[in-house]
């Protein structure tokens, strides 16, 4: 009985997916160490993470792919941990799309419903739904390999969704596309969301597109999950060092002393002196406490050459990256190390070129202090 | 720009050699089979097609070719049947074993002929098997076998792999996954090899010569039989024949089952 209290944490509000603690061993390696994660009805949830760090793994075992060394999945209160993946209800989109080739689009999008033995003119009907949908209109009867990348990838989403799974999984289905067609298939994939209401689950090793998209990301390393939270929280208060340098660009400072002296916050860095909070930070902060900070290249100022004040380092400009709209800098200082400052258009590179030294002034309102283990 | 188009002759050249040696032979057997009189003469000292009446009329000829086309569709058959179930085995499973298994199966590519029909003779003799069609159509499977399997091994790891989840993840059943999807995949692959191993069990011919008795001999034994005794364009003409024959079932193979693809020999 408490067994099932623990199964269903959430059901009441609304949960479609647990997973709890779930772990897959490959002989002596690690493919998912011990992961838990609820995921909310209608949610679009990703997962995130280098190559290699278990994402696949892991919706293949929602899918029903692989079976777990332990650990148990619930979709919509029903334990499906053993459940063939023909039972399962679970939609998803393949890397390669997996797209049968002696079928037609048509019959490729139908094979679901036909699988479900429903009447022909109910399959005609939903098949018609899916193809307006997917804007496949006049593509029913081609070859799937006379098809492009970009309506491949929309026959595989037709396929999965007009079988109206309690699931959808997608498993980096936008890596196989180039970038235009990338940012056009995210938003297409977002509108999706939106019309279906569909759970959905997301892999990528873009954190771009995770980013864009998500209700929530999952940040992943080595199996195990470093950080479950919403993208603004995610970038503004990664929860460690692995996830502060995954998302985004992120300088680390050296490990440094909290100090709390006259209702002025700072932190010390050894070899380079106080740098001050302009407020107290609200996580992280104690006084005594060895922390390392980290720092957005966006709040890390370039400053004119003798002007002072409080935060501004001085080091030698090392390199310019241009990237379009903006620049980044990257600078040595000493007692810190490399440091990147991130500058709208171009004037930089000329202003401070490569071997000039530079003064920067930290924005440490932004800082994320974390401890120094991890 | 000299030694380029110097190295362009060179090629050139090449090419034509190459093709001369390898269709030369043919093209004079060809060439002999229209000579109007009773000897193989090259050049052909005329045009006529009499030898090609004569060899279609031949009653050892007709008698040779149904006996060929009798062997052929049974060892063709079997052979799928067996091969395709080894392709199967060796594309599903890692066993002990599988090495050996794929040697011994690929062992006709290495074993002369010469030897595989002698053994199928001496064992023949020592079971009281007579030279006929068990003996003939055992001995062609044997030499087909590699063949079958490797185009239904060639067309099963042509499948992604991918396709079979996707089926059982839109709720297809293992049995359904294996007749709606894998099948249809490799049948072109099954006719290819089919087609394959009757080309080549209809123009075997050195174990043949050992395995055939002269009641049961096939289209390329009674050949060698009929031009040990006489020297006329006869048999050049059935060779023709053949050639054409089995040039017209590849086209038409390729052009219906894409044979080039299924055999792995396109790489796309
Ligand atoms: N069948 C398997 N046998 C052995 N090891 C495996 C198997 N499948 C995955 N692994 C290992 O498990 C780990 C996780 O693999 P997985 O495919 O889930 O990674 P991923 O996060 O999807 O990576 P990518 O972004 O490259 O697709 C990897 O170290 C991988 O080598
Ligand atoms: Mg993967």
């Amino acid at each position: 009985m408490t067994e099932t209290a623990i199964i269903h944490p959430s059901k009441e509000a609304g949960s479609a997916v647990d997973i709890v603690r779930v772990r897959k061993d490959f002989g002596s390696a690690v493919g998912v160490a011990d992961v838990s994660l609820t995921i909310r009805n209608g949610e679009f949830v990703t997962l995130l993470g280098p190559s290699g760090c278990g994402k696949s793994t892991l919706l293949g075992m929602i899918a029903g792919f692989v079976t777990p060394t332990a650990g148990k999945i619930v979709v919509d209160g029903a334990d499906i941990t053993d459940l063939e993946p023909y039972r399962r209800d679970i939609g998803m989109v393949f890397q390669s799309y997996a797209l049968f080739p002696h079928m037609n689009v048509h019959d490729n999008i139908a094979f679901g419903l036909r699988m479900r033995k429903l009447p022909a003119a109910q399959v005609e009907k939903e098949v018609a739904r899916a193809i307006a949908m997917m804007k496949l209109e006049g593509f029913e009867a081609r070859r799937v390999r006379q098809l492009s990348g970009g309506q491949q990838q929309r026959v595989a989403l037709a396929r999965a969704i007009v079988i109206r799974p309690k699931v959808l999984l997608l498993d980096e289905p936008l890596s196989a596309l180039d970038k235009n067609l990338r940012a056009q298939m995210q938003v297409e994939l977002s509108e999706l969301h939106r019309k279906t209401g569909l759970t959905t689950i997301f892999v990528t090793h873009d954190q771009g597109e995770a980013l864009s998209l998500s209700d929530r990301i999952v940040v992943m390393n080595k199996g195990a999950v470093q950080q479950v939270a919403a993208p603004i929280e995610l970038y503004r208060q990664p929860a460690n060092g692995f996830v502060a340098s995954f998302i985004g660009e992120i300088n680390a400072l050296p490990p440094g002393r909290c100090e709390l002296k006259d209702g002025t916050a700072s932190l010390v860095l050894p070899g380079v002196g106080p740098l001050v909070f302009p407020t107290a930070p609200a996580t992280g902060f104690a006084p005594g406490r060895q922390v390392r900070a980290f720092l957005r290249p966006e709040h890390v100022r370039p400053v004119l050459a003798g002007e002072a004040g409080p935060n501004v380092v001085t080091g030698k400009v090392e390199a310019h990256i241009y990237q379009g709209s903006h620049t980044i800098t990257r600078v040595v200082v000493e007692g810190i190390g490399l440091v990147e400052t991130r500058v709208t258009g171009a004037e930089i590179v000329a202003s401070a070129p490569v071997g000039a030294s530079l003064g920067l002034a930290f924005d440490l309102s932004e800082a994320v202090l974390l401890d120094t283990a991890d | 720009m000299r030694s380029q188009k110097i190295g362009t002759v060179a090629f050139w050249s090449l090419v034509v050699a190459l093709l001369t040696y390898m269709t030369l032979p043919t093209i004079v057997v060809l060439m002999t089979s229209v000579n109007p009189t009773e000897i193989l003469a090259f050049p052909p000292q005329g045009v006529s097609f009499d030898w090609y009446v004569k060899a279609v009329t031949y009653p050892d000829f007709r008698i040779a070719f149904k006996n060929g086309l009798i062997v052929t569709a049974c060892a063709s058959t079997l052979a799928l049947i067996v091969g395709s179930a080894f392709a199967w085995l060796i594309h599903h499973y890692d066993f002990r074993g599988r090495g050996l298994l794929e040697g011994v199966l690929w062992s006709p590519l290495i074993i002369p002929h010469f030897t595989l029909g002698f053994g199928f003779l001496l064992l023949g003799g020592a079971f009281g098997v007579q030279q006929g069609y068990v003996m003939i159509v055992l001995a062609h499977m044997v030499l087909v076998m590699p063949f079958v399997t490797r185009a239904v091994h060639v067309s099963l790891a042509n499948i992604d792999p991918a396709l079979a989840r996707a089926a059982a993840n839109l709720g297809a059943s293992p049995f359904q996954v294996l007749t709606r999807i894998t099948l249809p995949l490799v049948v072109p692959g099954m006719a290819g090899g089919w087609l394959i191993a009757a080309v080549l069990s209809l123009t075997e011919f050195t174990a043949s010569l050992y395995v055939t008795g002269s009641r049961t001999q096939t289209l390329p034994v009674a050949m060698y039989n009929y031009i040990r005794e006489y020297a006329d364009p006869t048999v050049s003409a059935i060779s023709a024949l053949l050639i054409i024959a089995t040039t017209l079932i590849m086209l038409v193979a390729d052009r219906t089952i894409g044979l080039r693809r299924v055999l792995a020999i396109d790489t796309h």
